[in-house]
């Protein structure tokens, strides 16, 4: 299904002239992500995104004129991404830049952001240090981050008697902030729980018999599950076959979002606490209204990217609307603080830390339909997940 | 006892599919002497392949079907690329075929994601083999026990193929003296698209077979090709049975590494194979290569010249031109121009080792990205001037370069190459898993220049002149006395020792320099982005540069830069279409077939012919 080429292009040859705003004119915003590196996130994301774009603009746009988002892939590499942001900024007039998914990839462009002065909305990556660690004033993110999600099933698990745990992530930055975030809250909650064994498989690359091993011998009474995509796959078919989940407790981090419990078909596993996305049993408001609309939009079922990228772009429009001018300064300072009705309800980019409380739906999988869904989820507001203001300062040395 | 028995058989299933796209591999490079980079896009292809003809084959003996079938159409595909691509150029010079399989890679990623969507694909379950048994009360996945009574018998027929047919007789023959081969009047095009065919129906063969333990999706091509790579090196290049033994080393290693050392599995692996190689350079079974036989194909190298003065006030006045661009360009022009600069300087070193050594480096990333990472480190952890960090991450890379060399060049070619890579990917798994001090694949951030070069004119202008400055001191180098010791190395090795010249010294001065200029290009690709990741240490980085000083013309002296710039501004124009993937793919295999000197090789000869013999 060959797709129209970018509208970059022609955009490029004529950009290498001054571009003086004019009225009518459409406002450019640069989104950067990895469409050929990981298409499965990065397609439906941007569906989301260029719905939204087409309900805005219809609604008359933004302060007056259209508002126009300019996809460019940097095949998932951080110096390719910033030569990207260079070349949005410096020659195709974007006010400000939205994108990515993988962390590093976020990390390099909130490092240029802040460098160049423009404002970058990381919409997907979910590294705890684009906040916090390494947060800047110029870099804003909107979906809930490792931490707030780790927290939300380190919460649930409190609720239970189970006392060993056994940890699987994968070998990198996020599976590592995934489980020391984990422990960190269930340990607070319930100080005597006890973690057995700690799996790192190297990402997409598991050896899933070897790992399901490992973990049956440290015998826990519970697992914490990273591990997503093909990984995932893997490992829920080695440890089904293997009788691993057998009377324990499993709980995955985003094993609930339909891009990794789709492809799992009948075999997505039942009974795991999972973050996710249960878009099929929203029953009315926002949510519901976006996933009948997404559906009769791209004939297709929406995923978490699909969402994640409309809500991107709702809160673009609203910065800039609030803000009234593209003037970067303007947009930074329109961001801290602001409130925006997006399909899981009102979210607001925190002042402290420039995190959005946007949450995230927490539930039990089940099987329906020769298919995963979640069923008895509630949704988590973001803002109740995240540790208090003293903890955040401390986290976040840059303010 | 009963878990260290079920961890050995865990272990032999997995050397199942590693085995046979490892064999295939082998084989391939044994008859045809083509490193096969395209060797993970074919099992890629087979996963694909199976699972869609399981979808309609049905029953347990669809799901074998469907495998055989996979293997048949991944081994046609692989004879179709060798008939039409690869036996053009045969003639080329050695390895100069990995560029075309290079191309296929893209092509293949960008055809699979047109064919079978982006969406990971699960693989079905092998009928009547779902459950586990019962060894010693661990349970053993059916499945698992089905691959290991396959893998010996795939062996098995390779096996006798090899040893009890006339085909392996052939096939034997041709590994050990190809010429020879043809020379007797076998057909040897017909002999090398037969072996494509085998190897590739084994890679097809592979990926399906690993199906119902996992799946197929866009990323399995590299991720395979690594491990196959240390399975063939480990084992020895050509060598079948080394590949069954290296295949079962590596996956056993592995998940012990697993249940013991989880922390380090990427590392543990990388660590085995330089130790392998340190003490059997050519792997556990591999053949020492005899001197010379690989040869120059090809018509012999002329001597180099210096440019004559058109060129010098070509290349003058387009400098000049060059170094006023933040007058004329805008702001993406001059970061577009640093960009490309800095992959100049790492293509043209990575070219002046090629090109003068004759030394082939798989992993040359190593040394830029080790650049990259000591000026980062030392910003990081000393606060280090940029100044001083500039002049350290040359030194650095090229430090480590001479303990590389020193190992390395113990071996020789395509040893020699696959040696370089297994440093290159032992430093990426280090930079990856040690996060406390590299910060993993978080990466450093926030390593800018200083003040004074903080504008884009200014660090753009302070990139050209370290870039040109270097390439022209690599150029220099070869028209010095050392350029023409190493180039005696490199066509005579014994006549240059015989008069005298210390040819393993010149190589590794040679190699350590190359390393020092690409880490240069590494320190100031980390200053130019602010920041630095493990990707710069990938093996896709080390092949960008591989591809780039081949398209460029090896036997030429500008050959790394010119290939440098061409590339960068093709890939920076294509990416902004859709399916560029196809497009550079396709454009690299025409760039092989129409030109394979590589550019400027086959402008100059253009330019002979205009000129007639006029020198």
């Amino acid at each position: 299904m060959p797709r129209a080429l970018f509208p970059t292009l022609a955009a490029a040859v004529l950009a290498s002239l001054p571009a003086a705003a004019q009225e009518g004119e459409p406002i450019k915003i640069g989104e950067i992500n990895h469409f050929t590196r990981m298409p499965a996130f990065a397609e439906p994301y941007r569906r989301g995104i260029e719905m939204a774009v087409e309900e805005i603009n219809e609604a008359g746009g933004v302060l007056g004129r259209p508002l126009e988002f300019v996809f460019r892939d940097d095949q998932g590499e951080p110096g390719e991404a910033i030569k990207i942001a260079e070349e949005l900024m410096r020659r195709e007039g974007t006010v400000m830049i939205t994108g990515s998914i993988l962390s590093n990839v976020g990390l390099a462009i909130s490092s240029l952001a802040a460098r160049r002065e423009f404002v970058y909305l990381a919409s997907e990556p979910l590294a705890d240090a684009l906040t916090w660690g390494q947060g800047n004033a110029w870099t804003f993110r909107l979906r809930p981050s490792t931490y707030m999600q780790a927290a939300m099933l380190a919460e649930a698990a409190a609720g239970t008697d189970a006392v060993t745990y056994a940890t699987i992530a994968p070998n990198y930055a996020y599976g590592k902030d995934a489980v020391a975030a984990f422990k960190e809250v269930l340990t607070e909650l319930k100080p005597d729980v006890e973690f057995v064994a700690e799996q790192w498989p190297p990402l997409f690359d598991i050896d899933a018999g070897a790992e399901v091993q490992a973990l049956e011998r440290a015998k826990p009474d519970a697992i914490y599950n990273v591990t997503f995509g093909t990984d995932l796959a893997k490992f829920v078919r080695e440890g089904e076959t293997r009788g691993l989940f057998e009377d324990r407790q499993v709980y995955g981090l985003l094993s609930g979002e339909p891009e990794y419990l789709e492809p799992l078909g009948a075999e997505a596993p039942e009974g795991w606490v999972v973050t996710g996305y249960p878009w099929y049993d929203f029953e009315d408001g926002a949510g519901a209204e976006f996933v009948s609309a997404y559906e009769a939009r791209w004939d297709e079922t929406p995923k978490n990217g699909s969402n994640v990228g409309y809500a991107t772009a709702l809160s673009v429009a609203a910065a800039i609307e609030t803000a009234g001018s593209t003037e970067s300064a303007a947009i930074r300072e329109a961001f801290e603080g602001l409130t925006v009705a997006v399909p899981a309800g009102e979210i607001t980019y925190r002042e402290i830390d420039n995190q959005a409380t946007h949450g995230a739906w927490v539930g039990t999988t089940a099987l329906r339909d020769g298919g995963g869904v979640m069923v008895d989820w509630t949704y988590e507001d973001g803002a109740d997940c995240l540790p208090s203001d003293e903890r955040v300062r401390e986290l976040r040395p840059a303010d | 006892m009963g878990l260290i028995l079920a961890q050995l058989l865990t272990g032999l299933a997995n050397a199942g599919a590693l085995f046979m796209v490892a064999s295939g591999l082998s084989l391939i490079f044994g008859v045809t002497r083509i490193v096969n980079f395209a060797h993970g896009s074919f099992y890629m292809l087979g996963a694909y392949v199976g699972w869609s003809a399981m979808q309609v084959l049905p029953g347990a003996l669809g799901f074998w079907g469907a495998i055989l079938v996979a293997g048949v159409i991944v081994g046609l595909v692989g004879a179709a690329v060798e008939m039409l691509i690869l036996r053009r150029v045969y003639a080329a010079p050695e390895l100069f075929q990995l560029v075309a399989t290079f191309g296929v890679i893209l092509v293949v990623q960008d055809l699979a994601l047109m064919i079978w969507g982006p969406t990971d694909l699960l693989g079905p379950r092998a009928p009547g083999l779902t459950g586990v048994v019962r060894v010693m009360g661990e349970p053993v996945p059916q499945y698992d026990l089905a691959l290991i009574a396959i893998t010996p018998g795939v062996a098995l027929a390779l096996w006798y193929l090899i040893a009890k047919t006339r085909v392996g007789i052939l096939v034997r023959a041709a590994t050990q003296d190809r010429e020879m081969v043809g020379a007797l009047g076998v057909n040897q095009s017909w002999l090398f698209t037969g072996t494509f065919f085998l190897g590739c129906a084994l890679a097809g063969l592979g990926g399906a077979l690993q199906l119902p333990k996992g799946g197929a999706d866009l990323l399995m091509d590299f991720t395979i090709l690594a491990q196959v790579f240390v399975v063939v090196v480990i084992g020895g290049m050509g060598s079948l049975p080394g590949a069954l033994i290296a295949s079962v080393l590596i996956s056993v290693i592995n998940v012990f590494g697993v249940a013991y050392l989880p922390q380090s599995t990427l590392v543990l692996t990388y660590v085995v194979m330089v130790a392998v190689l340190i003490w059997w350079p050519f792997g556990l079974l591999g053949r020492a290569e005899v001197a010379g036989e690989l040869g120059q194909v090809g018509a012999p190298e002329e001597p180099v010249r210096p440019a004559g003065w058109p060129v010098r006030a070509g290349v003058a006045a387009a400098l000049v031109l060059l170094a006023t661009l933040p007058a004329w360009g805008g702001g993406f022009a001059l970061v577009l121009a640093t960009d490309i600069l800095i992959f100049c300087l790492f293509a043209a070193s990575l070219h002046f080792l090629l090109g003068q050594g004759g030394l082939v480096s798989f992993g040359h990333a190593a040394f830029y990205g080790g650049g990259a990472y000591v000026a980062a480190l030392l910003v990081r952890h000393a606060d280090t001037p940029m100044e001083l960090a500039l002049i350290l991450a040359p030194l650095g890379a090229g430090l480590g370069a001479l303990i590389v060399g020193w190992v390395a060049l113990r071996a020789s070619g395509v040893y020699f190459a696959m040696l370089t890579l297994a440093f290159a990917q032992l430093l990426w798994s280090l930079v990856y898993q040690w996060g406390d001090v590299t910060g993993g694949d978080d990466g450093i951030v926030g390593i800018w220049p200083a003040d004074w070069a903080s504008g884009g004119a200014a660090f753009f202008w302070l990139t050209l002149v370290l870039c040109v400055g270097g390439i022209l001191v690599l150029r220099h180098a070869a028209h010095a006395p050392f350029g023409y010791a190493l180039r005696a190395s490199r066509d005579a090795p014994l006549r240059a020792e015989a008069t005298g010249l210390d040819t393993r010294r010149i190589r590794l001065v040679a190699f350590a320099f190359a390393g020092a200029m690409a880490g240069l290009a590494g320190g100031l690709f980390t200053f130019s982005k602010g920041s630095v990741f493990p990707n710069e240490l990938e093996i896709a980085r080390s092949f960008d540069a591989l591809i780039v000083v081949f398209l460029g013309g090896v036997k030429t002296l500008s050959g790394g830069w010119v290939g440098g710039g061409v590339f960068k501004s093709a890939e920076d124009l294509l990416t902004r279409f859709d399916y560029w993937r196809l497009a550079l793919g396709l454009l690299i295999i025409a760039v092989v077939i129409a030109a394979p000197e590589g550019i400027v090789g086959t402008l100059k000869r253009l330019a002979r012919r205009q000129g007639g013999e006029d020198r």
